[in-house]
């Protein structure tokens, strides 16, 4: 995603209302410069970044300060990423983590889920990536998932009787279409990416190399928008999707 | 020493013989009287190479033997005479007498008698020389034995431990190509220099495939990097802001796909250096099989193919979802892609075969020549050299890594030979079923 249009996407976010208070996240990232580049990224993205450089101090700070979601390194001096985590959730703070990891490891993700985090994502990975997967977290701080029918602009998707309409029209999904409308209903506004569609809606995780979310994607789109007039659905370039109402 | 053999004779000799002696002296006593015993004794004294018979009054004074003189205070105690005593013998010819050394039993009888009956233990000068000879020849026959052993063995050995060390020792020096020397004996020497050279030829190998990966990698890197730099280049000369901004995009795309390359490559070291690491389970291979049917269904249709699915259902194998599961989705993806546009169907099957779970992917795409079925398995290998079609080069990989990780064969063959209608080319999978608890679940 290129600077200006992840601008832009903050920008949507703000005018439309989406986002009511600008984020405030924690970066806990020994690498002094990934994390200034992660900082800076964050900001110009709308989202107000602050910066621990160790274990200790990243803890120290995550439990005296408010923040809305936590990026955590998980090699980190003084005190392991993971431990950071199990500490906070022992004090009953449950602050939203996305852990980041360089570890050789198949099952860092498992580990990672398991001390506590709420997403995993591996070393290398795009800040696209990154900053969509911490949206996402951020906003399910804020609001229990508790809603019955999820509505973007006229389009209505019921949880209890899995029934989709559009301007009162009812819509046949397959089973699987049905689980990408929801995953992507529940985070509209926000920019849901490949792999994270993969891992929601699949349970895999890892990343579609190829168009293969795409085409499920572009399945759905045609079923909710083919006979109405306006596209609901959008294509983040170089990011993934997000389901908004423009109006 | 000879002092030593002395009392190892005195003890073995005492036991035996004289105490049987004494003890029917004893019985004749008891019935005849002390005559009877001194008959005996007479009779007995003057048989060759007889035993020793003393006997004295209380006083000591020797009443009758058939010794000359006896060492004194012999005849003072009771019992066994410890250490064996010196007497003098009647001489048999005209040497004259000498001195010998006995064992004996001294025993007393009612009257206070006393009886001595004793055992000559010989001359102790000629017992003396006949165990140093025997020693010395003991000695000279252990040394020449050591001799011939080392000769015929040791030196041998030493010899050809020396020349597998002088020959490791050019090894070491980065001489991949020398072998350790093998006689042909098929003796242990043999043996441990044979695996050691199957050893080297797998080190070779593998040194050769890592020199044929890291090559590749190099150049598989250099290209997008140099791509990456183009455009950064264009996006500086630039003065439009959409051409800026095209180039910049460019440059993301560049940068997310040899992202991605670098993710891919790291997973299959991780594969291949951590199977203990990843977790394993029973999981349920046909729904994975499903799921990936499902997942590519669109894929396919979208390029114009079918899928023919066959699915046996509840086949389920020990091993790590994610990775099966991807393994699955590169055949299925490659299987696409490279027979997009031929109108035609993918097979997709997944049966029990022989104990094991079989899954098979069969195009009708071009194929692959059988020579470079292989290669194919080689990280960054692509036969299309121009790399026109999307992809790392590294899926074929992924998926030989995680068969082995999981005790599974991946294999490549011609799609012609597992199914009748298929022309190009099939990959076969197969694992170990897992323990049939799996089917509880």
């Amino acid at each position: 995603m290129s600077v200006d249009e992840t601008r832009e996407i903050a920008c949507n976010a703000d005018r439309n209302g989406d986002m009511v208070a600008t984020m405030r996240i924690l970066v806990i990232e020994d690498d002094l410069e990934a994390a200034a580049y992660l900082t800076k990224a964050f900001r110009e993205a709308g989202i107000t970044c602050e910066h621990a450089g160790d274990g200790e101090s990243g803890l120290f700070m995550a439990s005296e300060n408010e923040y809305d979601v936590l990026v955590v390194d998980r090699m980190l001096p003084r005190r392991d990423g993971l431990s950071v985590i199990s500490a906070l959730r022992s004090k009953a703070i449950h602050t939203p983590v996305l852990i980041l990891s360089a570890l050789g490891q198949v099952d860092d993700r498992v580990t990672g889920l398991r001390a506590g985090g709420d997403d995993y994502l591996p070393k290398p990975y795009a800040f696209s990536e990154l900053l969509a997967r911490v949206e996402v977290l951020g906003r399910r701080k804020g609001m229990p998932d508790q809603d019955v029918v999820y509505r973007v602009g006229d389009l209505e998707l019921d949880r209890l009787s899995h029934e989709v309409r559009r301007a009162g029209r009812e819509i046949t999904l397959q089973p699987r279409e049905y689980r990408l409308l929801e995953y992507l209903m529940k985070n509209a506004g926000q920019v849901v990416t490949r792999t994270m569609l993969l891992e929601n809606v699949w349970d895999y995780h890892f990343d579609p190399q190829t168009n293969v979310i795409d085409v499920h994607v572009s399945r759905l789109r045609s079923k909710i928008e083919k006979e109405f007039d306006k596209p609901l659905l959008k294509t983040i370039r170089g990011s993934g999707y997000m389901i908004k109402n423009d109006a | 020493m000879s002092q030593l053999c002395l009392r190892i004779l005195f003890c073995v000799r005492r036991g035996i013989s004289l105490e049987k002696e004494v003890a029917q002296l004893d019985l004749t006593y008891e019935k005849g009287g002390i005559r009877r015993v001194f008959n005996i004794i007479e009779r007995r004294a003057r048989q060759p190479g007889a035993n020793l018979y003393v006997i004295a009054s209380p006083q000591g004074e020797i009443l009758a033997s058939n010794v000359a003189s006896l060492q004194p205070g012999v005849l003072n105690r009771l019992g066994w005479i410890e250490p064996p005593f010196r007497y003098e013998g009647f001489a048999e010819n005209n040497s004259g007498s000498h001195q010998n050394l006995a064992a004996g039993y001294v025993i007393e009888l009612d009257n206070g008698i006393r009886l001595l009956i004793g055992r000559d233990l010989g001359d102790p000068e000629r017992l003396h020389i006949v165990v140093r000879q025997a020693l010395l020849l003991a000695l000279i026959i252990m040394g020449v034995g050591a001799l011939v052993i080392w000769f015929a063995i040791g030196r041998n050995a030493l010899k050809r431990m020396d020349r597998m060390s002088s020959a490791s020792g050019k090894i070491m020096a980065g001489d991949l190509s020398q072998r350790l020397p093998v006689t042909g004996s098929g003796d242990e020497f043999d043996r441990l220099s044979n695996s050691l050279n199957l050893m080297l030829d797998r080190i070779v190998r593998l040194n050769e495939g890592l020199r044929q990966v890291s090559d590749n990698i190099a150049h598989d890197l250099k290209t997008p990097l140099t791509r990456l730099r183009n455009k950064a280049a264009d996006a500086g000369a630039t003065e439009s802001p959409d051409e800026r901004r095209a180039a910049l995009e460019g440059i993301i795309a560049e940068s997310d796909q040899l992202i991605r390359t670098f993710n891919a490559l790291l997973m299959i070291s991780r594969v291949e250096a951590g199977a203990v690491a990843a977790e394993m389970s029973v999981v349920c291979l046909s729904a994975i099989v499903e799921d990936s049917a499902e997942l590519y269904g669109p894929v396919a249709e979208e390029a114009g193919l079918s899928l023919d699915c066959a699915i046996e259902p509840d086949i389920s194998i020990n091993g790590n979802r994610e990775l099966i599961g991807q393994a699955i989705f590169n055949l299925l993806d490659n299987a696409i892609k490279y027979s997009e546009g031929s109108g035609q169907s993918i097979h997709l099957s997944l049966k029990r075969e022989d104990g094991r779970a079989v899954f098979v992917v069969a195009d009708n795409g071009p194929g692959i020549p059988s020579s470079r079925m292989d290669d194919v398995k080689q990280r960054f290998f692509r036969l299309d050299e121009s790399r026109s079609k999307p992809g790392t080069g590294l899926g074929l990989s992924l998926v030989d890594a995680v068969a082995s990780m999981h005790g599974g064969v991946f294999s490549l063959t011609e799609a012609k030979c597992l199914l009748e209608n298929y022309t190009g080319l099939g990959a076969v999978l197969s694992f170990p079923l897992a323990r049939q608890k799996g089917s509880l679940d």
